[in-house]
C-alpha cells in the first residue's frame, strides 16, 4: 500500500485554521502533507473520493470507559477503540475506573501496550487522583504522568472530601495535568435514580436533584481559586452548572467543561417515555428541558469546550434488571456524530463549533496534540458522510456494550473513513479486519 | 384486555372509559361477594400466579380471595421463598413462573417499573399489586369504587391526600384515576414528603391539612413509614401527627357533612388517624377492603379473559 493519501473533493472543515471548504487533503509518511484547493495528484498516492463528504481533523474523546484491565466482558481496550474508529474518533482518553484503578503505572502501562497491539486509535490513559479512587489519599501524580497519564479522574465517584480536592488540584500543578471531575454530592444523591423532577415523580423513582451537581461544581471552582490549578468538569449537565462554570471562566478560572451528546440531545421526560428503560439511565441522569436548553447554549458560545461521549460499555447481566439496580451509562463513540449532527441541523450550533467541539476544543481542553489539519502534524483524520442514514441495530455496534437509547433508531451521518497516523484504520462498508 | 391494555400496571395509562370498565364490572362481582356461596365458575382452569417480593398481608390475600372466588387456581409466590435470595434475576424469575404457563403474574416490587420489566418478558397478563412509589393501581381503583359508591359519583368532587405523597403509590393512582374520573386532587404534607413537580400532575399542593380538608368530599390518609423518620422528612411522630395526623376534633371542625375518610392500610393508629377517627362514622376502611376484592375480581376477569358470572354478564358487556 502506498504511504501517500490523497484526500479528493471532500468539504475540509478545520476549525482549528478556520478553514470551511472544498480542499485536497494530502497525507505522507503518516503526516499532513498538504491542505489547499488545488493540488497535484502525486503518482504514488492512494486516492480518497471524499465528494459530499466532510473531511476533518480525527475526532478526540476525553471521556472513555475502556473497562480493562477487570471487565473485559463489557470491553477491551481493542474492541473499545474500534468502536472509536467507527465513530471516526482517533484519539479517546481512557478513564482510571477499571480493576483494578489505574492509581498505578502498572495499570497505565498495560492500557496502553493493549492500545498499541490493537493499532486503532490512540489512547491516552487518565489516572486516578486518589489511590483506588477511595477519595483518601493522593495518587502518585509525577509517576502517572511519566507512564503516560494525561490527565486526573476520580470518574464515577466524586471527591466528596474538600481538603483532598484541594491538595489534588495543589499537587497536581507540578505537573500541569488537568483533574477531570465527577461532580455530584452523594448525599444530596442518596438512592436518586433519575433527575428529580415531574418525570421521577410520576415514575416513582427516586430523585437526583440538579443541585447534587450544582454544589460540588461551586465547591471545586472555589479551591480552584484558592489553589491555581486545573479543571475540568466531565459531562456537565445542569444548567446552574453552567452559570457557575461562564462566570468562572469570566473571572479567568482555568477551568473547561464537556457535555455528553446525550445530554444534549435527551431529557428526563425521554426516561419516561422509555418506560423505565435501563438504557436511559446514565449519571448524571437525563436532566430538564431547562437544562438541556442551558448546555446545549454553553456548548454553542463555548462555555463547554468539548463534547465527550462518557462511552460506558455495559453487559446485559448489569442493564436487564430493574431500572433502580442497572447501572449507570451508555455507549457512545458510534452514535456521537449522528446524534450531534441532528443538533447542528437543527440549529442548536454550527456545523463548525459541531467539529471544533470534537477536535481541537477537547484538544486544547486537555493539552493533547491533534484537533488540527495543520501541515506537518500527524495525520489523524475523519473522513464523515453527513447525509447516510442508517438505523442502528445495536448487533452492528463495534462496541461490546449494546446499551444504547438509540437502539433501533434512524440516525443520520455516519464515519466513512478513518485515518491514524495516516494508517486508515475504519472504513464503513469494508470488511473486518 | 381492559379497553387496549393487556397489563394492569399504571392508571396514568388508562383512559377514563377503561377505568370505568373496570369499576363498572367491580359492582356486579361485589354482589356475588355478597352471595352465600362465593363461588362462580369464571376463571375455571385458569392459574393466578402471586409473586410479592415484598411483604403484604392484605393485597396478596385480596387478590387471592378474588382468584378462588372466580374458581381461579392462585399460587403465591413470596420472596422469601424464593430464588431471589440465590441471586436469580427479576426477568429469570419470571420467565420461570411464564414457563408454568399461568394467565396472570400479580407482582408487587419495591422498585418503580418492576412490573414493567417483567410485562416485556413474559405472555401473560401482568398485574401490579405496587411498584416501588410508581402506582398501585388495583387500590387506585377500589378507591374509586369506593368513592363512587359513598359519593355517588367522582365528577365535581374535590378529595384531599395527605401523607408522604413523595413515596407513596396509592397517591400517585388515586390522583391519576380521580382527576381523570372528574374529581379535583389536594396534595397535603409536610414539604419534605411533597414530590418535585407534584403541582405538574393535576394536583394543588397544601402544607396546612386544614386548607387541604376543608370542603373536600374526601380524605384519603396515607401510612407513615417509620424508616421516613430521621430520613429526616419528619423529625418524629408526635410532630407529624399534631400537624398531619387526623383526630376527632379536627374531623369535626373541618370535615364537612358527608366527607368520608379512606386509608390503604395498614393504618398507625395514633399516626394519621386517632383511633376514634378510624373507627369512627365517617371511615370508610373496611368497606375499602371489600370494595378491593371486588376490583380485583373485575381486573383478573377482564384479563384472564373468563366467560362472565351469571348476573355479570350484561356488566361484562358494558
Amino acid at each position: 500500500m502506498s504511504d501517500v493519501l490523497f484526500i479528493e473533493g471532500g468539504r475540509v472543515i478545520d476549525p482549528a485554521s478556520g478553514t470551511d471548504g472544498v480542499r485536497t487533503v494530502v497525507v505522507r509518511d503518516g503526516k499532513i502533507a498538504e491542505v489547499a484547493e488545488r493540488v497535484e495528484r502525486p503518482r504514488d498516492a492512494r486516492a480518497v473520493d471524499a465528494r459530499g463528504r466532510w473531511v476533518t481533523p480525527g475526532f478526540l474523546d476525553l471521556h472513555v470507559h475502556l473497562r480493562e484491565p477487570g471487565q473485559e466482558y463489557k470491553e477491551t481496550v481493542a474492541t473499545g477503540t474500534r468502536a472509536a474508529v467507527a465513530g471516526g474518533f482517533t484519539a479517546v482518553c481512557a478513564m482510571p475506573n477499571t480493576n483494578p484503578v489505574n492509581d498505578d503505572t502498572a495499570v497505565t502501562e498495560l492500557v496502553l501496550a493493549r492500545a498499541a497491539a490493537a493499532g486503532l486509535a490512540r489512547v491516552y490513559p487518565v489516572g486516578a487522583i486518589s489511590k483506588g479512587s477511595k477519595g483518601e489519599e493522593l495518587a502518585e501524580y509525577g509517576e502517572l504522568k511519566a507512564a503516560g497519564c494525561v490527565a486526573l479522574s476520580d470518574d464515577g465517584k466524586p471527591v466528596m472530601s474538600a481538603s483532598l480536592m484541594r491538595r489534588a488540584l495543589e499537587y497536581a500543578k507540578a505537573f500541569g495535568l488537568p483533574l477531570t471531575v465527577h461532580e455530584e454530592d452523594l448525599h444530596l444523591v442518596g438512592k436518586g435514580v433519575m433527575h428529580e423532577g415531574a418525570a421521577a415523580t410520576r415514575l416513582g423513582l427516586k430523585g437526583i436533584p440538579a443541585a447534587a451537581e450544582e454544589v460540588m461544581i461551586l465547591r471545586d471552582l472555589a479551591l480552584l481559586e484558592l489553589t491555581g490549578g486545573r479543571l475540568h468538569v466531565a459531562h456537565l449537565s445542569t444548567a446552574g452548572g453552567v452559570r457557575a462554570v461562564r462566570d468562572a471562566k469570566r473571572r479567568g478560572l482555568r477551568v473547561t467543561a464537556e457535555v455528553t451528546p446525550h445530554h444534549l440531545a435527551l431529557t428526563d421526560e425521554d426516561v419516561a417515555a422509555s418506560g423505565y428503560s435501563t438504557d436511559f439511565k446514565m449519571n448524571p441522569p437525563l436532566r430538564s428541558a431547562e437544562d438541556v436548553r442551558a448546555v446545549r447554549e454553553a456548548l454553542a458560545d463555548g462555555t463547554i469546550d468539548a463534547i465527550a461521549t462518557d462511552h460506558a460499555p455495559h453487559s446485559p447481566v448489569e442493564k436487564d434488571v430493574e431500572y433502580d439496580a442497572a447501572a449507570n451509562g451508555i455507549v457512545g463513540l458510534e452514535t456521537a456524530f449522528p446524534v450531534c449532527l441532528a443538533l447542528a441541523r437543527q440549529g442548536v450550533l454550527s456545523e463548525k463549533r459541531l467539529v471544533e467541539a470534537l477536535t481541537v476544543g477537547p484538544a486544547r481542553a486537555f493539552g493533547l496534540p491533534g484537533g488540527a489539519l495543520a501541515r506537518g502534524a500527524a495525520a489523524d483524520v475523519a473522513i464523515l458522510d453527513p447525509a447516510a442514514e442508517w438505523v442502528l441495530d445495536p448487533a452492528r455496534l463495534h462496541s461490546k456494550g449494546k446499551n444504547t437509547p438509540w437502539k433501533g433508531r434512524r440516525l443520520a451521518g455516519r464515519c466513512s473513513m478513518t485515518i491514524v497516523g495516516g494508517r486508515i484504520v475504519h472504513e464503513e462498508g469494508r470488511a473486518e479486519r | 384486555m381492559i379497553g387496549r391494555h393487556k397489563h394492569c400496571i399504571a392508571l396514568a395509562d388508562y383512559s377514563r372509559e377503561e377505568l370505568l370498565e373496570v369499576l363498572d364490572l367491580a359492582v356486579s362481582m361485589k354482589e356475588v361477594l355478597q352471595r352465600p356461596i362465593k363461588k362462580v365458575p369464571s376463571l375455571r382452569g385458569k392459574t393466578v400466579v402471586n409473586l410479592f417480593f415484598e411483604a403484604s398481608t392484605r393485597t396478596r390475600s385480596s387478590f387471592e380471595i378474588a382468584a378462588k372466588i372466580l374458581s381461579a387456581d392462585a399460587l403465591n409466590w413470596t420472596s422469601s421463598s424464593s430464588s431471589v435470595t440465590k441471586g436469580e434475576t427479576l426477568v429469570d424469575t419470571a420467565r420461570n413462573l411464564e414457563a408454568m404457563r399461568p394467565d396472570v403474574l400479580v407482582i408487587r416490587h419495591a422498585a418503580g417499573g418492576a412490573p414493567k420489566l417483567v410485562a416485556d418478558h413474559v405472555a401473560c397478563s401482568v398485574v401490579s399489586a405496587g411498584d416501588g412509589a410508581h402506582e398501585h393501581p388495583s387500590q387506585g381503583l377500589l378507591d374509586c369504587f369506593t368513592l363512587r359508591e359513598k359519593l355517588g359519583t367522582l365528577e365535581g368532587k374535590t378529595i384531599a391526600i395527605v401523607g408522604d405523597i413523595s413515596h407513596s403509590r396509592v397517591a400517585r393512582s388515586d390522583l391519576f384515576a380521580m382527576t381523570k374520573l372528574g374529581a379535583k386532587v389536594r396534595f397535603c404534607g409536610p414539604p419534605t414528603m411533597i414530590p418535585a413537580g407534584a403541582e405538574t400532575l393535576g394536583a394543588t399542593v397544601h402544607y396546612g391539612l386544614r386548607e387541604a380538608v376543608e370542603g373536600a368530599d374526601a380524605v384519603v390518609m396515607l401510612r407513615i413509614q417509620h424508616e421516613r423518620i430521621g430520613d429526616p422528612l419528619i423529625p418524629n411522630t408526635r410532630e407529624y401527627s399534631k400537624l398531619w395526623g387526623l383526630n376527632q376534633k379536627k374531623a369535626a371542625e373541618w370535615l364537612k357533612p358527608g366527607c368520608v375518610i379512606l386509608h390503604p392500610g395498614p393504618i398507625n393508629r395514633g399516626v394519621e388517624l386517632a383511633p376514634e377517627v378510624a373507627d369512627g362514622p365517617r371511615s370508610v376502611i373496611l368497606d375499602q377492603v371489600q370494595n378491593g376484592v371486588a376490583v380485583r375480581m373485575a381486573i383478573l376477569y377482564l384479563l384472564a379473559g373468563g366467560s362472565p358470572p351469571d348476573g355479570a354478564a350484561a356488566a361484562a358487556k358494558a
